[in-house]
């Protein structure tokens, strides 16, 4: 370990022509760029664009279908996550890979604690936690357990385990999307700190002023190709940024044509419940697509949660067309025509198992039904057929199982299966995270043409340029409560970034 | 717009080996042994032999067609092989008291309702682990068994009441005929209803299934409490074989539907399952039980092979999931 880590230092890491694909997806084509030690490179690009696909090469997660990296003068490939912290690679992911359960110092030695026959030196433990943590976190009691720190604090833990672990190439994925602003200065100092000692480091980010701010050099990324590398950050600006990564003007991609604006549809006025600090209050109306930004952790998805019947609401009244609703269950808000399009499809949208046929039809089935509960097969094949050649949803056939689809042609089947209900008021979680360019382009224009037809449409997205781009209006919402709201004309990235952004306690 | 033409570009292939397997290897493996067994064994084929599988197969194949819904909905059931016990009891000590069958037997069946709702209301609405909740069940049943019976053995005098066991209807066997009504009924149940659809929705994806609208509590407090019910028919059906109520029959039973179920191909986790599992699994497991008595093998060694068939049957599950 100690003579590896010896080995490593200076040295610069390189991606030679990779290249991965998926089962009928090209996420990366022939990267090619360099990393130098001592400095911290930046990945940039739009969601969907590769960055995490070659985060998951670096990390051992997959494999390139061709291709190496090059770390200092050896080539080489990793052929599992073991294999790739063996040879000094540490990738600090969005969701930390930390176990809440178990204390600070047993996450940092997980897998090598000091034991002696199978016996844990408690004491040995403690003071070698103290060790990593000095300098980086000295606040945090290596006895206290991870699921009690905050999300920042968790991250200086999981950078303290990547050092002792002998890292010298980092890798950051979005380190600072759910952090405050004291807790990323923090970030920020110890990054500095990591370049000067000589290490590699990648930074994902999205935070244009944050690029500027700490990177060396960046690297952009779109559909899964490398556009371009700055070697030197004074070389670019952030507008030259933006137009790389997104290639052709943003109006041609999200299509945004103005509708006319129906009467109100949902409204909700003083709305309290789980995940929210302040009372939310708003309208959407028919045919309107709202926006809701912010960053994750806001509240944005516990509000659409208390829209769509999952969790109860403790206070406040929803009015759907003036009528009061009462929502103490999905079925409520469905019964209703609230539909929602969960974040997580895999967790939460997707039966994954059943076929594209079942997952389309398993809502509006009942209706459809004689009595209420023996299928009607030709209804049951008619509506998969109909909607999956609406919204070309790409499978062989019906009856193919939906896990083996791609996440955008999953995201359609969704679509599908709120499509064949009667529909008032639309909500879309992320609706396309990790979906490729262009099944987003085709989600997009569904969006637009269900609002065309009178339906109130609320997009919850991270991605800023994605409701600057479809929305009508935006709702900004920061730590729970909403903290402004901006017409399309008004909307702006720096505007939108500085609602989004908690407030600074200190 | 071309989206016909993208629907179509994708090529289509007439037969999916891979999906023949996954429906069907377990079926064939069924008729392999069967005719293994025929071409082997003296005395297989007699009618007297096929008579008495039949009756074997009865029980285990009741039970299975509704643990069937219990593993598709990705839980299951231990409480069975006490509510059989028990009303066989309750029909025997009710008929005793009452000198009748439709009472006794309705009386049983309306315990095993009672079981099977307890046992679905406290996994769907307290959210509580369906291990710990039929573990449960399972004890106090056996207990409810031996308080009605005061421990031993209930006879039944009621004639009519042997018709489940020992009655014939066109030369069948009653409880081979209730067990292909059962199959085809569950079977029926499972593929043409919303209720059979949204069982294996909840055990594919319980969170995705409720965000569309499923009735995902009503439906497993169903899926329980018609495992109870049918339970207890089961209960009943081996009562009249035996002409008596007896508390500590069927223990481990649960376990051999189960077993049955999953060797059949239904998926421990939920989200597979067919009627065509369950019937290969039963068929599989009687026949081998079978053959290993008319070969007179040692019931120790019967074990032995048992478990050996079912850990190759669960290994198998885990490829298939892959």
């Amino acid at each position: 370990m100690e003579a590896l880590q010896q080995s490593v230092q200076g040295e610069s890491l390189a991606f030679q022509g990779i290249v991965k694909t998926f089962p009928g997806v090209k996420a990366l084509s022939d990267i090619n760029f360099t990393a130098r030690p001592g400095s911290v490179h930046a990945l940039m690009g739009e969601n969907g664009a590769g960055k995490s696909t070659l985060l998951k090469i670096l990390g051992g997660y997959y494999q390139p279908s061709s291709g190496h990296l090059r770390i200092g003068d050896r080539d080489m490939v990793f052929k599992n996550t073991a294999d790739s912290i063996r040879n000094g690679v540490a990738v600090i992911h969005q969701e930390l890979q930390l176990v809440p359960e178990m204390t600070v110092a047993e996450n940092l030695f997980l897998g090598h604690l000091p034991a002696r026959y199978g016996i844990v030196n408690r004491g040995r433990l403690r003071q070698q936690a103290l060790q990593l943590l000095k300098g980086l976190a000295e606040e945090i009691d290596p006895n206290t357990r991870v699921g009690r720190l905050s999300l920042g604090q968790r991250q200086l833990v999981e950078i303290a385990k990547s050092l002792s672990r002998g890292a010298h190439v980092i890798a950051f994925d979005e380190p600072t999307s759910s952090l405050s602003a004291r807790e990323t200065e923090r970030l920020m100092a110890i990054i500095a700190r990591l370049r000067d000692e000589g290490k590699v480091i990648l930074y994902v980010s999205h935070r244009m002023e944050e690029v500027f701010h700490i990177c060396d050099a960046v690297t952009i990324f779109k559909d899964g190709r490398h556009v371009r590398t700055f070697e030197h950050m004074s070389e670019t600006t952030p507008d030259q940024l933006i137009t790389c990564m997104v290639g052709r003007s943003l109006d041609d991609i999200y299509d945004y044509r103005p509708r006319e604006k129906g009467e109100a549809c949902l409204n909700v006025s003083d709305l309290m419940g789980h995940g929210l600090q302040k009372p939310v209050s708003f309208e959407v109306c028919q045919g309107e697509i709202l926006g809701l930004f912010g960053l994750v952790g806001a509240g944005r998805t516990e509000l659409l949660r208390l829209l769509s019947g999952l969790e109860r609401h403790s206070a406040g009244v929803l009015r759907l067309k003036g009528d009061e609703l009462t929502l103490r269950n999905p079925r409520d808000a469905i019964a209703a025509g609230i539909l929602l399009c969960p974040e997580d499809r895999k967790k939460e949208g997707i039966v994954p198992l059943g076929s594209v046929a079942e997952n389309i039809n398993i809502s509006a089935r009942p209706r459809h039904a004689s009595w209420g509960c023996l299928l009607q097969g030709r209804w049951e094949k008619e509506n998969a057929e109909k909607q999956i050649r609406a919204l070309n949803v790409k499978t062989p056939t019906p009856y193919q199982k939906i896990k083996n689809l791609s996440g955008g042609n999953q995201q359609k089947a969704i679509l599908g299966r709120w499509l064949s209900m009667p529909m008032k008021v639309l909500l879309l979680d992320e609706p396309t995270r990790g979906i490729d360019i262009g099944a987003k382009s085709e989600i997009y224009q569904i969006i637009h043409s269900l609002a065309a037809k009178g339906i109130a449409v609320i997009v919850v997205s991270s991605d800023l340029m994605e409701v600057m781009g479809i929305a009508d209006r935006i709702m900004v919402m920061s730590e729970g409560a909403v903290t402004g709201e901006l017409a399309r004309a008004e909307a702006t990235e720096e505007r939108l970034l500085e609602l989004a952004l908690p407030r600074t306690r200190a | 717009m071309s989206t016909q033409n993208n629907a179509l570009a994708v090529p289509r292939r007439s037969f999916d080996t891979r999906r023949f397997i996954d429906d069907w290897a377990m079926m064939l493996a069924a008729l392999a042994i069967f005719v293994l067994c025929t071409l082997f064994i003296d005395n297989f084929l007699s009618p007297l032999n096929m008579r008495g599988l039949g009756l074997a197969i009865s029980t285990t194949g009741i039970v299975a067609c509704t643990m069937l819904f219990c593993l598709a909905s990705g839980h299951f059931d231990l409480s069975v092989g006490s509510v059989i016990a028990c009303a066989g009891v309750v029909a025997a000590v009710v008929m005793r008291e009452f000198n009748s069958v439709a009472l006794g037997v309705t009386a049983a069946l309306a315990m095993g309702l009672c079981v099977g709702l307890i046992n679905g209301l406290v996994i769907a609405k307290l959210k509580i682990n369906a291990l710990i909740t039929t573990l449960a069940t399972m004890q106090i049943v056996r207990g409810l068994g031996y308080i009605f019976s005061n421990g031993k053995a209930v006879g039944v005098m009621e004639e009519k009441f042997f018709i489940f066991g020992n009655g014939q209807m066109f030369g069948v066997p009653v409880p081979i005929l209730i067990t292909l009504v059962c199959i085809l009924f569950f079977g029926w149940l499972l593929n043409y209803t919303t209720f059979g659809r949204n069982t294996l929705a909840i055990g594919g994806n319980e969170e995705a299934a409720l965000l569309a609208g499923v009735h995902v509590d009503r439906t497993k407090i169903i899926i329980f409490a018609m495992q109870g019910v049918i339970g207890a028919l089961a209960g009943v059906v081996l009562a009249s074989r035996m002409t008596s109520g007896q508390p500590m029959i069927g223990q481990g039973f649960e376990l051999t539907v189960i077993s049955a179920c999953v060797l059949g191909g239904v998926s421990l986790a939920g989200g597979i399952g067919m009627i065509r599992h369950v019937i290969a699994g039963v068929l599989i497991l009687a026949v081998i039980e079978n053959a290993m008595n008319l070969k007179n093998i040692d019931t120790f060694y019967q074990y032995v092979i048992r478990g050996t068939i079912l850990l190759l049957a669960v290994v198998i599950d885990r490829f298939k999931q892959r």
